[in-house]
């Protein structure tokens, strides 16, 4: 069976508009997430990290008469720079997968210029399909925060079952009222910059970004921070709808089940990209399935300190700086953690420093029980 | 590669009728509002979490609950079933409902009992917590059913020993319309697992 591979990406965010500048930043310490005073998203003050609309229409340079939503425009220039870096031809054999939670939500506000058709998924990926050109249908995942990483399962079982040989993955949520006034309702957003693992924690950062890869099985003309996707799988809690399960039972096993497919022992794991939201349940969580495989040791971040939880984009976002740093040979420091808030040992990368690393494991939780885990392995 | 896998059994919710296998299992008159709270009733699903529900994990809950009866599935056995479902409407329906507790500032009232339906996924997750599914969770939204990428998931789960069986479908709400359409894959049932045969059992969705 042939091999399939994370290549050309993009990362549009406030620390900037291509993967290389953006992983740049993180290395050097940089967080993209600041105080925004902006009533029409909120009454209070908050704390995020939001895509310049200037910036992104300068990038975008939408030059045809028809209006695309911020974050069309976002998809469109991030998988604008995928895709020229990638310089494959449209076929049926290119598939298109778009990752999100809400899409354009906010076209329902009675305030938004858009039509509330916009809302529909359908109608945001067909005006993405057709700005490119995709001569397949599109395909929308929307598995809660899970969805980013879990569309690099997706892309990698489409290709295997051979219906594809390449596939595009955009992702991307935008910050709104709909979701701040949402994860406020459970009183689960803080203030300050979230703090990952630490014993002040006190909740999470919601932020936005729009990331694009491809997922390839053609090993010429790969990228030289490319990845091959070794195992990955998906399982959910069976416990709660809202809350990760106390026993880590979902992660747990959707990390094993990653490991086997996989062939690898969690001592092959170089090192990990968790979630790492910064509330206390998730943070928890993820320190007891870790120690229930062994994982206790292996070096583990979580980047929510640099662009805070981007929803749907969230785990091809980490992926890719995932991929930066295998290329980099850096492990990268969880920026907001001081001090052990979570029972269980786990060994978090507190500075960025240098070391080889071949292999790591992606994993995400969401709500609806869901948990995925991916383990990439370097190719240069 | 021979595909060995089949459809063992099927479920339409549609126009206040549910069918099992083609027969109709319930039904109450189309201008009745409390359909799905009287086959809930009727059923005997017999699970309080029901209520909480929005109207698109009712559905959804309703419909795999009719298959698991059916093929005796329990939560004592935890079976490693996937789900993989899809739709149009994505939550719209509850989105909607959130959008109308924030909409106006000066009666503001978000609720995280609402809130959390505003994601699509999270009937997979109601039904993975009844019947104890530790499992694969997929959800998908197209135009409309796309039969192919329901097949080919499902037989990449299959050849990748991902899950023993597969729970498979449709299951959309938008404001009035509603319609569901599961079926399930297992290494042995009647129908033959292939996209012809997908097409001809959705499709009586809408004879129903």
């Amino acid at each position: 069976m042939s091999k399939v591979y994370v290549s050309y990406n993009n990362i549009i965010s406030s620390l900037g508009f291509d993967s290389v500048s953006v992983a740049k930043e993180v290395i050097q310490g940089k967080s993209g997430l600041k105080q925004i005073a902006d009533a029409s998203i909120m009454p209070e003050p908050f704390m995020s990290s939001l895509i310049d609309d200037e910036v992104l229409s300068a990038a975008f340079n939408n030059t045809s008469e028809k209006k695309y939503t911020k974050l069309e425009q976002m998809f469109i220039a991030s998988l604008q720079d995928t895709f020229s870096q990638s310089n494959i031809a449209l076929t049926d054999r290119v598939g298109l997968i778009i990752s999100t939670t809400k899409g354009n939500i906010d076209a329902l506000d009675d305030a938004n210029d858009f039509p509330k058709e916009c809302a529909y998924l359908d109608v945001l990926a067909k005006n993405v399909t057709n700005y490119f050109g995709f001569k397949t249908e599109p395909i929308v995942l929307s598995n809660a925060c899970v969805s980013g990483v879990l569309a690099v399962a997706v892309a990698k079982r489409y290709i295997k079952s051979n219906m594809f040989d390449q596939v595009f993955i955009v992702a991307g949520d935008l910050v709104t009222e709909f979701i701040l006034s949402g994860f406020n309702s459970f009183q689960a957003l803080s203030s300050e910059i979230c703090k990952p693992y630490d014993k002040n924690r006190i909740g999470i950062n919601i932020g936005e970004v729009a990331v694009s890869a491809l997922v390839t099985k053609n090993e010429a003309n790969l990228s030289d921070d490319a990845v091959e996707i070794l195992g990955e799988a998906s399982c959910n809690d069976a416990n709660h709808i809202s809350g990760p399960s106390r026993t880590g039972e979902g992660l747990y096993r959707s990390i094993k089940s990653a490991l086997n497919q996989a062939n690898l022992t969690s001592e092959d794991i170089d090192y990990i990209s968790a979630h790492g939201t910064a509330t206390m349940y998730n943070d928890e969580m993820e320190a007891i399935a870790l120690n229930r495989l062994g994982l206790e040791h292996t070096p583990v971040n979580s980047l929510k300190g640099y662009f805070g939880h981007t929803l749907g984009a969230s785990g091809l976002l980490e992926t890719i700086i995932g991929m930066q740093a295998l290329k980099q040979n850096k492990l990268i420091k969880t920026l907001g953690f001081a001090e052990m808030g979570v029972t269980q040992p786990i060994n978090i990368i507190e500075e960025t420093t240098e070391k080889p690393l071949n292999t790591f494991l992606k994993t995400a939780s969401g709500f609806g029980g869901c948990n995925t885990a991916v383990i990439f392995k370097k190719v240069k | 590669m021979e595909n060995q896998f089949k459809i063992s059994s099927y479920c339409h919710v549609k126009q206040n009728k549910i069918s099992l296998n083609g027969k109709v299992l319930f039904s109450v008159k189309p201008e009745e509002s409390t359909f799905l709270k009287q086959a809930y009733k009727a059923l005997n699903v017999n699970y309080s979490k029901f209520f909480k529900m929005d109207k698109l994990s009712q559905l959804a809950f309703l419909a795999a609950d009719v298959l698991f009866q059916y093929e005796n599935i329990s939560e004592e056995n935890q079976e490693n079933i996937a789900l993989v479902m899809g739709n149009k409407a994505s939550s719209l329906d509850t989105d909607r409902k959130h959008q109308d507790s924030i909409q106006d500032k000066t009666s503001y009232y978000p609720s995280p009992a609402v809130f959390v339906y505003t994601l699509p996924n999270i009937m997979l997750g109601e039904i993975s917590i009844k019947y104890k599914l530790y499992s694969e969770n997929s959800f998908f939204v197209f135009e409309n059913f796309k039969t192919n990428y329901f097949y080919n998931y499902a037989q990449s789960l299959i050849v990748d020993n991902k899950a023993d069986k597969i729970l498979c479908g449709w299951v959309n709400v938008d404001d009035e319309d509603y319609e569901a359409f599961l079926y399930l894959v297992t290494p042995n049932g009647d129908l033959q697992h292939t996209e012809q045969q997908i097409n001809t059992l959705y499709n009586e969705l809408w004879t129903l």
